[in-house]
Order: structure tokens, then sequence, then C-alpha cells
């Protein structure tokens, strides 16, 4: 076992963890923050994307060891108290929502994303979420979503 | 103001579950835990067809973590289930069938334990001959899967003389088209958790897509009474056809497990389990031959459809029924025969996947239609525009379509949103030019019958129940796997009750709390789910009505609940909220329960004729795409695409445009890039490296045309969407390929060496460096 420190949500966490297990899994079974979804535990689907220091990855392909001394957010973080992000509202919004299990993922890869880019592109929304399969909803409402969670949080380009 | 038609009914544009779901606190299956909670595991098949010889799970027991390991043997009652035809082993008895066939199970304290106590499982297989092709398979001397012939279904259809049809044609075609067999690719892979009640009853938390027939095996491998099995789901992460016999096995397996070591057990499938032991939607090899004059009034059809049914029958008796049915597309034809076969092989079995038996069929029929539109050097739109059905119209089961029939304004819908005309000139100008990017546009349309027909019984329902404040509990026997069936229940509720569906919350299904709906399958949610709801919330209405009408001294034909108001429509002062009501009733009595129970019209079906009242009622759907084809690498982009349907009464417009965007796109993974192949039994794909499924970035401009001609039997004149949505995009697709490069593909996908060799190219067993 290895100790590890780790900030998850604001709060400081030191876990003991097998040098095999993936950040997705402590994030689940230890911590149960059971929002991250396990889709393909290979990286390629992108349900179990969360946030670490400030990148969109895949925490099926971190080990939990790598994790050591990151700051981790997940989409547990961001709403509080029945307040939403804007992104959640947003997704709520267009109808971006169908099954669901996706969800989590997309808007963790979309808070990367618009964390740095403000005024996106409907394409190069579209490359942000490349990596974030869903098969219910063709994609287009959350595109949609995405785009009317950006001008919510910063407006039309000046 | 303007009166509006509804008030609720195609106005409210939210989702009930969507805050759990945007917030990561919904819960699905996978992420439940009990205390004392086990983990279970399978041992599959490593063999196509074998004969189990012995098993041994000794190694197994004795490992450490490891509380229990069972076999067949193990199982106190039936040991095969299956809804049309039992013979699909909840663990293989005597022999296996397919790589990936359920062999034996092991319960351990973590889930690591478990799958390596799969691991110490010994198993002596003689293997058999097995059978992959599904014409061989057909063959007398073919190795037999079950006891009896391979080929275990054949549906018929016949109708007027196909031989006096092929006689009056002036043009003949014989083509043939092969689909190929893809996965479901729902994001959650299948979760199941047991829990021992007491008295040796069972409580399974789980994403079964039909908690009823999931319940009935369970009971019987169990031995139980039903009323000793609740099955309860979770939030389900998608299903489209794909979490019933696969997610029966597993629930029989945990529960299994629960009982024999008296503690709750979950088990969830790694993605790589998913694709390999899931059922996947049946392969087709299509015959067709079609007669037309030379003005392209069509004479004949005729179609031979075998379906590659894999190892178990699972849902190919009904899946095959569909198409037997559908098989000659929505065009008036006196004279139809068709034969559709469902065959064993030794591969990953087949059944429901959205569509049911139409994807397959419409690439058929709405290729053929565009092959003889050229042949007889006419429009595709012309052609179809023909000989397609309109009101009176008889269908090639002998069945007169009620009114309502909208295939024409559905065809010019989505052409005139395409500018077809235009387009189609505009790009058979291009094709002289020397640009390798050549463009086109094609389309498809189809009929389809709405939910089960004449497969069986067809009856929902749901409970709507106000509570002394005013809030409201639904629930309701029809799952809501994703594709919004609660919210359009409780929107259809709220507007018979005049109050806001935000006042509402659903309940998931509960087999021991809501009497059997039969399968949520058939895109028959909305129309059958709908209608119960719509009755159980006129029970409540009524009730609270007549307490108004005492309370507000009102006569009841002049009370009006409208926006979380009752209120006299003569004296606008006579009014009390829709809360203060349901107080007033509670305090008195009053019952503010309603259960509304929902059965449809019948049908009828003469297996010997091949003909009858096929299905209840239909919808009607077209699909305009328009592609961009590299002729130097074969990539096909699909540009726009346009789908018209007529879905009755739009319930939740956001939610049919969900509806259609994603149908769209998954058949535009089914016509261009999907395939899950299997080479002797073994899949080349186990993941989403290898199985593609469409991105972001791979969609296309999409218009969706929701076209309203409200059925009398639907709540508020409200039919499908669910399957109508992707059963047309890869024909359509397809077509516009066709368009562009002037090259026929007649075999799904239209992938990059189709598209660009006219061939496959096959993986060879062992690259250089995988040689051993």
């Amino acid at each position: 076992m290895i100790t590890i420190n780790f900030t998850v949500n604001g709060q400081k966490k030191e876990l003991e963890v097998k040098g095999t297990a993936t950040l997705l899994e402590i994030l689940r079974d230890e911590l149960y923050l059971t929002g991250t979804k396990e889709g393909c535990g290979k990286g390629e689907c992108g349900a179990c994307t969360v946030i670490m220091d400030g990148k969109a990855v895949n925490s099926c392909l971190i080990l939990a060891t790598q994790a050591d001394g990151s700051e981790i957010t997940t989409i547990e973080d961001l709403e509080h108290d029945g307040a939403l992000h804007p992104l959640q509202e947003a997704f709520i919004e267009a109808g971006a929502v169908q099954c669901g299990f996706c969800i989590p993922g997309f808007i963790m890869s979309a808070k990367a994303f618009l964390d740095k880019n403000h005024y996106p592109t409907r394409e190069e929304i579209k490359m942000a979420i490349a990596g974030n399969l869903c098969r219910c909803t063709g994609y287009r409402k959350i595109i949609d979503a995405i785009q009317l969670a950006a001008r919510k949080m910063y407006g039309e380009k000046p | 103001m303007q009166k509006k038609e509804h008030n609720v009914v195609g106005q409210y544009t939210g989702r009930l579950d969507a805050f759990g779901k945007v917030t990561g606190r919904a819960l699905y299956a996978a992420d439940r835990c009990f205390p004392g909670m086990l983990y279970g595991a399978v041992l599959r098949s490593p063999y196509p067809h074998a004969r189990i010889l012995q098993i041994s799970t000794n190694a197994a027991t004795r490992k450490k973590g490891v509380i229990a390991a069972l076999t067949a043997s193990d199982i106190p009652g039936a040991r095969v289930f299956g809804v049309v035809v039992k013979n699909q082993s909840v663990m293989a008895e005597d022999k296996v069938r397919f790589i990936g066939d359920g062999v034996a199970i092991v319960a351990a304290l973590t889930e690591r334990e478990a799958r390596e106590a799969v691991g110490l499982i010994r198993v002596e297989y003689k293997l058999l001959p097995a059978v992959f092709d599904v014409e061989e398979a057909m063959k007398p001397d073919a190795p037999r899967i079950h006891q009896g012939d391979n080929v275990f279904i054949h549906h018929k259809v016949r109708r007027g003389s196909i031989e006096k049809g092929f006689q009056e044609a002036e043009v003949i075609l014989k083509r043939s088209y092969r689909t190929q067999r893809i996965e479901h690719s729902y994001l959650e892979p299948e979760a199941a958790l047991a829990l021992p009640l007491p008295g040796d009853g069972i409580k399974i938390e789980c994403c079964a897509q039909n908690a009823y027939s999931t319940r009935r095996s369970v009971s019987e491998v169990l031995g139980i009474p039903m009323n000793r099995v609740e099955i309860e789901q979770a939030t389900m992460g998608g299903s489209f056809g794909g979490k019933d016999e696969v997610m029966t096995s597993l629930c029989c397996r945990a529960a299994l497990l629960a009982l024999k070591t008296g503690r709750p057990v979950k088990m969830v499938n790694t993605r790589e389990e998913s694709f390999l032991e899931s059922y996947k939607r049946h392969p087709y090899i299509l015959y067709y031959k079609i007669g037309a004059k030379k003005n392209g009034r069509l004479t004949a059809i005729e179609a031979r459809i075998i379906a590659d049914a894999g190892a178990y029958a699972s849902m190919s008796p009904f899946v095959t029924w569909r198409s037997a049915v559908q098989a000659a597309g929505p065009y008036e034809c006196l004279n139809v025969k068709t034969d559709a076969f469902a065959v064993y092989t030794n591969q990953a079995y087949t059944g429901a996947m959205r569509g049911f038996g139409s994807p397959q069929v419409n690439f058929a029929i709405e290729s053929l239609m565009d092959e003889l539109a050229q042949e007889l050097n006419l429009d595709p739109l012309e052609l179809r525009l023909k000989n397609c059905f309109t009101e009176g119209s008889v269908t090639a089961t002998g069945q007169k379509l009620n009114p309502g029939v909208s295939l024409k304004e559905v065809l010019q819908k989505a052409a005139g949103e395409m500018k077809w005309e235009m387009k189609r000139a505009l790009y058979e100008g291009e094709k002289r030019n020397q640009d390798y990017i050549k463009r086109g546009i094609g389309l498809a349309c189809s009929y389809r019958g709405v939910s089960l027909g004449a497969e069986g019984i067809d009856a929902a329902a749901t409970v709507v129940s106000v509570q002394s404040d005013g809030s409201v509990i639904m629930w309701s026997g029809i799952s809501d796997m994703g594709q919004g069936a609660q919210t359009a229940q409780a929107i259809i509720a709220s507007e018979v009750l005049g109050i806001s569906p935000d006042r509402i919350t659903f309940f998931p299904v509960n087999t021991s709390r809501i009497s059997d709906s039969g399968p949520t399958v058939a895109s028959r949610g909305t129309i059958m789910g709908g209608s119960a709801a719509k009755k159980g919330a006129e029970t409540v209405r009524d009730s609270m009505l007549k307490e108004a009408s005492i309370i507000l001294d009102e006569s009841i034909d002049n009370l009006i609940m409208y926006n979380n108001w009752i209120f006299s429509s003569k004296n606008r002062t006579k009014k009390t909220s829709f809360s203060a009501l349901a107080g007033e009733c509670f305090n008195r009595g009053v019952k503010l329960f309603g259960f509304g129970w929902h059965k449809s019209p019948s049908t009828t079906w003469d297996e010997k004729t091949g003909q009858g009242q096929a299905y209840f009622t239909f919808v009607y759907g077209c699909n305009v795409a328009e592609v961009e084809v590299d002729t130097e690498t074969g990539q096909v982009k699909v540009i726009r695409i346009a789908a018209a349907h007529d879905v009755g009464k739009a319930i939740n417009r956001a939610g049919v445009e969900g509806q259609i965007y994603g149908g769209l796109v998954m058949g535009m993974g089914y016509g261009l890039m999907e395939e899950f192949s299997i080479q002797e039994g073994e899949p080349q794909c186990y993941n989403f490296d290898e199985y593609l499924i469409p991105t972001a970035c791979d969609i296309p401009d999409m218009k969706a045309i929701i076209v309203e001609n409200p059925d009398p039997l639907g709540p508020f004149g409200a039919k499908s969407i669910g399957e109508p949505a992707t059963e047309l995009a890869a024909p359509a697709i397809l077509n516009a390929i066709c368009h562009a490069t002037g090259k026929r593909i007649r075999e799904l996908p239209a992938d990059l060496e189709k598209v660009l060799l006219d061939h496959k190219l096959k993986r060879i067993s062992k690259r250089g460096s995988e040689e051993k």
C-alpha cells in the first residue's frame, strides 16, 4: 500500500492505496464520488473524465499514485446546496440529457475547456468533447449546451 | 391571448430526471453498495461449440476471499430461460454454444478476488464442430446447435400472385444486400445488485430494460414464486433494446449467489465482458426481386431474408416477424411474397436492438427503390411518391391503414427542407468535374408498426397519486432507459390535472409495486404508458372535480383545471388552488389515487397466409442525407441530414428532437462505420478502441422536422419516435453515396475500404507483431 495526499473538490485527502489502483477506483470506491462513471476502463469513452490540475483527464487511465499532490475536481464539486454551475444549467435548458451516464464526463471536459476558451466556436467545442462518447443524444444538444454555458459565463465575444 | 390547444403537452420542455443526472447524484446500479456486499464474476466459454465434460470449482472455492462458486448443477429451478423460446442457459449445462457463453460464477469479498477465482475454475471441454456462416448453418448436414433444426423461424407474407406480378412487370431487378452485426453500445455496462430478503425472497436493483420478463425468469430459475422476486430499476444508462436477456442472465446469476451466500451480491460487467456476452443487432442477408411497369408502378416484390440469430433464440422470432411484415416497404404493391428465416450459428446471439428488424429491411428495400429509379430513369423521390402508401392504402399483409397516412407529407417536407430537386441536379452536373470530392444527395422513407402488434399482449399500467399538499407521485410499469418515458408520462398527467410537471416525482419500475406492463420496447412507451398515465390522471381529476364542484358550488362542466388552479369558467372568483383542493379532498376521505390501465386495440395474424392486421397503428418517416465522398480515400462525410417524422403529437418537443438527433447519429454509425466483426466465433472488438461509434466530430448538420397528425389511438394523439428515428439514416446515406460516386454499395457499413475498393479488407488473424 502506498500513501497519497491530494486535494479532491477542495478537501485535502490522505489515502492508502494499492499500487495498481486507478484514480477512478479511488474516487468511486474509497471516496464514494460515484458521479464519475466507468464506461470502458481504457480511456475511450470519457465517462470517467475529471479535472486534474486544470486538465480534463480520463481517471481510468491515471494511477491513484500519479494523483499524489494533485488537485482533482469531480462533477460533485459543481453544484453547491442546489445551486448549479452554468454548465449544469445549460445542459438542462438545452435538453442535452437523456440516459445521463456520459453527462458528468461531458460536463467536466467542457468545464476544463471553457475555463481556458471563453468564446468557443462549435467546431472547437466538438474537438473538446471528441473524447467523450454519447449514444443517446447525437451530440447536437450537448454542443448547444456548451455554447449556451459559455454565453452564460462569459457573454458574447467582445 | 391566443388559445393554445394544450397547456403542458408540446409546451413543457424540461426533464424530471435532469437535475440528478447533471449533478452526478443519480444512482446507477453500479453506484450502489450494501453492507456485507460480495462481488460476483463469471467464467465464460473460450470455445464456440463444445461439450462440457466436467467442471471443477475446488481450486476457486479454496482461494482466499471466495465465498461461493456455482455451476448449472447448483441451480434450484429452471436452468434455461427465454421469452419466446426457452433455450438460453443461465450457465451452460451440457454444452457451450458461443465464445462468451457463461459457464460458472463466483462470489468473493472483492471484485479482484472474484475475477481471479474465476480463472481457477477448471472446465474439461470436448470440442464440437461449429458453424459460423448463416447459409452454411441452414444446410441439412450442418452441426446442430440446439435440438431441432438450426432454421428455427420461418415467417411468411403472401399477397396476390407473385408469378402474375412478375409477368406484368416491364422491368425486373434482382439484388442482394447484406447488413452487419452491431453492438448497442449503451454507455453504462450491465450491472445488477441482488439482496436476499427474509424468507428466501430476493430483491434485485439493476439496469434491466424489461423488468417483468427478467422477474419471470429469475423466479423460474430460483424456483420461487414471482411475488418473492422484486426487480427494481436503478437509473439506467441507455439500453436501445440491449438490456434484456443479457440482464436476465446477470440477474439470475447475482440472485443465485446472493441466495447461496445470504449476502448482497454485486455484479458489474466490464466493457470487454459486455461486448463479449451481450447480444447484438442481427446481421441479415436479403435477396430481393422487384417488378415494375415502365411508368414506375410496382407490380411485384419478393424477398427472402435470412437473419443470423447466433447461439440463442432471444427475440429473433419477433425481430424477423417485423422484418417480414415491413419488408416490402411503404409501397402499394398487389403481389408480395416474403420469407424471413432466423438461423442459429455458434456466435454471439442477436436480439432486440432499436429498430427491431426494420433497419435491415429498410436498407434493402430503400436501396432497391433507388436502383429501380435509376433503371427506369426516374427521380428516386418521384418513384416513391408514385408508389407510396396514401389514405386507404392496403399493406403487404392485407391491412387497410388507419386514416392519417402521411408518407407523402413527410417525403415532401424532408425533400423540401433539403432542396432535393435543386441539389439532385447540381450534384449530377458536378460529376463531370475533376474534383476528387464528389457530392450526392439521397433519401429513404418507411412506415412502421407502432408497439408490439400481433407479437403479443399489449397493455401497460401507470399510477398517479396526489398527496394532501398537492404534490404528485407517479410510477409506471414502463421503463425509463434515458429516452424520457417518465417525463412524457408526467407531462400527460399534468395536462389532465392542470398542474406543472415539476410537482411530480416519478419512481422507477418496481415489479412488486405495479402490474406487469410488458416490455418497454417497440417504441410503445409513450403510446402505451402515456395512455395509462392519462387514464390514471383522469381518475384522480374526476374525483377532485366532483369535490371542487361541492366546495365551489359550481357545476363540474364549468370547472377548469389550469396552471395549478381550479376555477369556474363562468365566475373567476370561484377558485381554489390545486394544493388546497388536494388537502380538502384528503380531509374528506376522497380517493386521490388513480390506477391507469391501457390495453391496445387488438391485432390479428395468420401464420399460414401471412396476412392480418399486424399493428393497430403506424408511423411514417423520411430521411434525406447529403454527403461528400473523398474518392481518393473512400471517406464519406455526411454534411447535412433532415429527418421528417410523423409522431402523431409531440408530448415533449425537446424529447422528440433528442430522439431524432440521437437516432440519426446511431443510424449514421450503422451506415458508415460500425461493425461487430466475429471471425471463427471470436469477436474482433472488445472495447471502443476497436468498435467505433460516432463522436461529436462525426456528426452532420441535422434538421428534425416534427410532423403532427394526431392519432385517436394515442394519448393526445401521440404515437412513436424512438425506433423510427434510427431506421432510415443508413439507406439515405448509402443512396447519397451512390448519387455521388455512381457506385452502389449493397453491404453495410459503407466504410473506407468498401467505398474505395468495393470490398472489405480482412484483418489477418495475427499481425506480425503478434506472432507467437
